[in-house]
């Protein structure tokens, strides 16, 4: 079951939520909705599901459009951030809730609860209230309720935001298996790349209510088609650059131009691990101002000459850090650079 | 240094995401001009919801305004000048300043008795704070009637402080003190919680503060406390005054109602209604009632101030 | 302001502390104590027998029955009048609001004033009800509707603050999983509302058991048929007979104490339940 949006926009009062925003998931895809908080992600989710509407643009399911469908007519899978159990419900009957209009008979019912259950690891807890759960055994109710009906596709409102980081991991790596075993077609939002990157087939970047690009998280993170992108996926320096005819200028170093950016006015950047620096007492092009041991990678930052901050890391045992230490000289090598003309 | 190589150095143009492969739309026709705004889950009026409000407006309607209506309407019909005479008659006046004066009696006391109880519920412990909880709490369930009974068994002529209060010289049943008694009685609760409630809320962080600044205690309360509690107090006020004004059992029971001496609007009413003096009831009644409503109008207005919606 | 150094202060805390205990003390707990000992002041024996006779019996029963149909038919008006305040986009909620917390301004002898003069047998509304051969006056039923006039405010208030913090997500997702608006009202709002509309109702209950004003000038207080408890009291105590009234005076406060303790239970029960 493919979703579609076709420029959609909405508007909140004075504040443009979504402006234009188009895609395709695809049938079976599982695909993350990236970007910072505020961005409208979330929007694009409730629209989807219904539980908002668009100022302009369509929305399908399919070949269906469903603008003018109830939520309830959709048959989409949603899970809330908070998760929105019925409080009042055990896990068994917040699990059957979806299936009550399907009139299935008491015993199917039950057999499918368990069977979805036991899919979620909760085999048991049938009879347990949401207060009575952990944040992650929620998160897993609210899965399973929302797949009980077999819904077409599957929306993740930042699933995991409110877990502490081990619950977190362990989740992930498990609603990746759920998605390959059902094969629903799936659609999440989160502000955690590392989150995005894991899980999905493909990425969607939305920033200020707009799609930055849409791509395989190594596309993403290899090709970032805005500066947008560049910055906000890895850690990454941006630099001053004037495009001249041998290629960009950044105060001593060269880097080659991309004739696709019609502006002398770049800003370059240039991701932390697409630098090499090395011990140069003779010359070099910039002088360490701080390193830093973070665990198993090592942060160098530099000033370089007439430009300003430079930072780059590295393996903890890497032969380049030999010998560098604060206030040395280094020479720097760029082996990767984007430019982008620079706004304002 | 020889030019750094680089690689794959991309444009910058924004690529605006994949737009939509299926655009061939075949059937559905999809012109966005054509195509009218739904909000599938917007508010909608069914008819389920029509009749629900009309059924929530015509029980409203009947059982709190058509009772007031006709009471316009009989006054009207006994006559506004009729209605003024009785009311300036010497007993009637008598009765309304006996209410007057009893309300803002209640008024002031609970001014002072309220913010301190709830200084002394809310920031002290001490044994015997729930049981002082429960007495005012309990002083909400005791019927009027009750309260006039258990009084007169106290200062009653069979009363066991009656030899005491007559031995100097106090009289307290059937008198204007017993009327003040009753008065405080019904009115105790109502500064006291709204004062609670919002020194609850506040908490007690500026007091600490101004103690480490070292405030005495006077000017901690003065200065600090009483500012913050001005809003909870004031409502609380208001709703002491509505509740003395309106107070009858208690006052009929230990005050006798005894015209000229411990007569009060309410009970003037009761004794006007009994003796078919339709002119005073009503017009008692119509001028106890449009003075309640305006000050329902002042406490509506400060209650919606604290719960902030 | 009881973390003091110096001894003044604290000297002064306890000072206000005894002078609130001693005015609570007084004005509340010494009349109460003071029904307590007289009703019982002649042994079970003679309270159980005062409190069966007829008249008294029927008039505590009457006070119950009538107290209890208020409380079921504000369940239901209660709950709807809230529901549409808060839910629907009416005009004029702020005037609706002031209906509603009418009864808690106006006297209630106003009330029994007003209810005579509508359902009075020569007015408009009352000769209707007479032609029809129903008595309202001087009848049970004016009982029943000066309760549900002064109780009006009960459950309606009871569940506002319910309602305001009721999470949406639950209803959002009911909603996407194919609920109806109507399985949804019941399956997810109304067992969170329960306990707020139970409270109310226990409320308005034990407040209705206490009424006296409206109920003196609209029944008529003719005895085993509109004679109530409260009502029944004042007449004991009038008629010279404390005892009789003390005993009836412990046997409704009972109940309505019994109902407002209830009520408190009922409302914590909401507030435990916001586990998630």
């Amino acid at each position: 079951m493919n979703v579609t949006l076709s420029h959609v926009s909405r508007r909140f009062g004075g504040f443009q939520a979504l402006d234009d925003v188009s895609f395709t998931v695809r049938s079976g895809e599982l695909v993350a909705l990236l970007g910072p908080s505020g961005g409208g992600k979330s929007t694009i989710l409730r629209i989807i599901a219904g539980l908002e509407s668009a100022d302009a643009g369509s929305v399908r399911l399919g070949n269906e459009v469903v603008d003018s469908l109830h939520p309830r007519e959709r048959r989409v899978g949603f899970v809330f951030q908070h998760y929105a159990l019925f409080r009042h419900m055990t896990v068994a009957r917040n699990v059957a809730f979806g299936l009550e209009s399907q009139r299935l008979g008491k015993r199917e019912t039950a057999a499918r609860v368990a069977e979805l259950l036991k899919t979620v690891g909760l085999q048991g807890m049938e009879n347990r209230l949401p207060s009575q759960l952990s944040g992650g055994q929620r998160q897993r109710v609210a899965l399973a309720r929302a797949l009980a009906p077999s819904p077409r596709v599957l929306l993740l409102d930042e699933p995991f935001a409110a877990l502490d980081t081990k619950v977190r991991s362990e989740l992930r790596r498990w609603v990746r298996q759920l998605h390959d075993d059902t094969g629903v077609t799936s659609l999440f939002v989160t502000h955690d790349q590392d989150e995005a990157f894991a899980l999905a087939d493909r990425v969607i970047v939305v920033n200020h209510g707009r799609v930055e690009q849409i791509g395989t998280p190594l596309e993403i993170m290899d090709q970032p088609a805005t500066e947008f992108v560049a910055r906000f996926v890895g850690e990454a320096n941006v630099l001053v650059g004037t495009g001249t005819s041998d290629g960009v200028q950044i105060g001593p170093l060269v880097v080659p131009r991309d004739a696709r950016v019609a502006s002398d006015q770049l800003h370059v950047v240039v991701r932390s691990y697409d630098l090499k620096f090395w011990r140069d007492d003779t010359g070099g092009t910039a002088t360490v101002q701080r390193v830093q041991l973070l665990g198993d990678r090592v942060k160098v930052e530099a000033d370089l000459d007439g430009v300003g901050p430079l930072f780059a890391q590295f393996p903890r045992r890497s032969s380049l850090l030999h010998g560098i230490e604060l206030g040395c000289r280094i020479a720097v090598e760029i082996t990767t650079a984007r430019s982008y003309a620079r706004q304002g | 240094m020889a030019p750094l190589p680089t690689t794959g150095a991309t444009s910058t143009g924004a690529v605006r995401g994949v737009p939509p492969t299926a655009t061939a739309r075949g059937g559905a026709s999809e012109t966005v001009a054509s195509r009218t705004r739904t909000a599938p889950m917007a508010f909608r009026w069914s008819p389920g919801r029509i009749a629900l409000t009309g059924a929530v407006l015509v029980y409203l309607v009947v059982v709190l305004l058509l009772p007031l209506l006709a009471l316009v309407t009989e006054t009207i019909r006994v006559g506004l000048s009729t209605v003024v005479e009785a009311l300036r008659a010497p007993d009637a006046q008598f009765a309304i300043r006996q209410s007057l004066v009893l309300m803002l009696i209640a008024v002031a006391v609970n001014a002072v008795v309220g913010v301190a109880t709830a200084i002394v519920l809310t920031r002290q412990r001490f044994p015997g704070r729930g049981a002082i909880e429960a007495c005012i709490d309990l002083s909400l369930s005791v019927s009027p009637v009750m309260i006039g009974l258990a009084f007169l068994l106290i200062v009653g002529r069979d009363g066991w402080a009656w030899p005491v209060l007559e031995a100097w010289g106090i009289r307290v049943a059937f008198a204007f003190p017993g009327l003040v008694v009753a008065t405080l009685f019904v009115t105790l609760p109502y500064t006291i919680r709204e004062v609670m409630h919002i020194l609850v809320e506040v908490g007690d962080d500026e007091e600490q503060v101004a103690a480490t600044l070292g405030a005495s205690w006077w000017r901690t309360f003065w200065r600090v406390t009483l500012p913050n509690v001005r809003r909870g107090l004031t409502l609380g006020l208001t709703l002491t005054a509505a509740r003395a004004l309106g107070e009858f059992g208690a006052l009929l029971v230990l005050g006798g109602a005894i015209s000229g001496k411990t007569e009060t609007a309410t009970t003037y009413i009761f004794g006007a209604t009994e003796e078919r003096h339709e002119a005073g009831a009503y017009g008692m009644a119509l001028l106890l009632g449009v003075v309640s409503m305006l000050m329902l109008v002042v406490i509506e207005h400060f209650k919606k101030r604290r719960s902030g919606t | 302001m009881t973390a003091r150094a110096t001894a003044g202060p604290a000297r002064g805390a306890v000072a206000l502390r005894v002078a609130v205990c001693a005015y609570v003390g007084l004005l509340v707990a010494l009349p109460l104590i003071s029904i307590v000992i007289e009703g019982t002041s002649r042994g079970l024996a003679e309270f159980w027998s005062v409190v069966s006779a007829s008249t008294a019996r029927d008039a505590i029963l009457l006070s119950l029955w009538t107290s209890a149909a208020v409380a079921v038919v504000n369940i239901v008006a209660g709950a709807g009048t809230a529901w549409v305040l808060h839910r629907y986009p009416i005009p004029g909620k702020a005037a609706l609001s002031w209906m509603v917390d009418l009864p808690f301004a106006i006297p209630t002898l106003v009330t029994g004033v007003m209810l005579v003069l509508l359902f009075g047998p020569t007015r408009s509304v009352g000769r209707w009800f007479t032609a029809h051969g129903i008595e309202v006056l001087f009848a049970p039923p004016a009982i029943v509707l000066a309760l549900a006039f002064i109780s009006v405010p009960f459950v309606v208030r009871s569940v506002e603050p319910v309602l305001a913090e009721l999470d949406r997500t639950e209803e959002e997702a009911a909603a996407t999983l194919g609920a109806s608006s109507m399985r949804t009202f019941w399956r997810v709002i109304i067992p969170a509302l329960v306990p707020a509309i139970a409270s109310g109702a226990l409320q308005g209950f034990a407040r209705s058991l206490a009424e006296f004003g409206a109920i003196v000038i609209v029944s008529g207080n003719i005895p085993h048929r509109t004679l109530t408890g409260a009502v029944y009291i004042f007449s004991e105590v009038e008629g010279g007979r404390p005892h009789a009234a003390a005993a009836a005076s412990l046997v409704l406060l009972g109940a309505a104490i019994l109902a407002s303790a209830l009520a408190w239970i009922t409302m914590r029960r909401t507030v435990t339940a916001h586990g998630a």
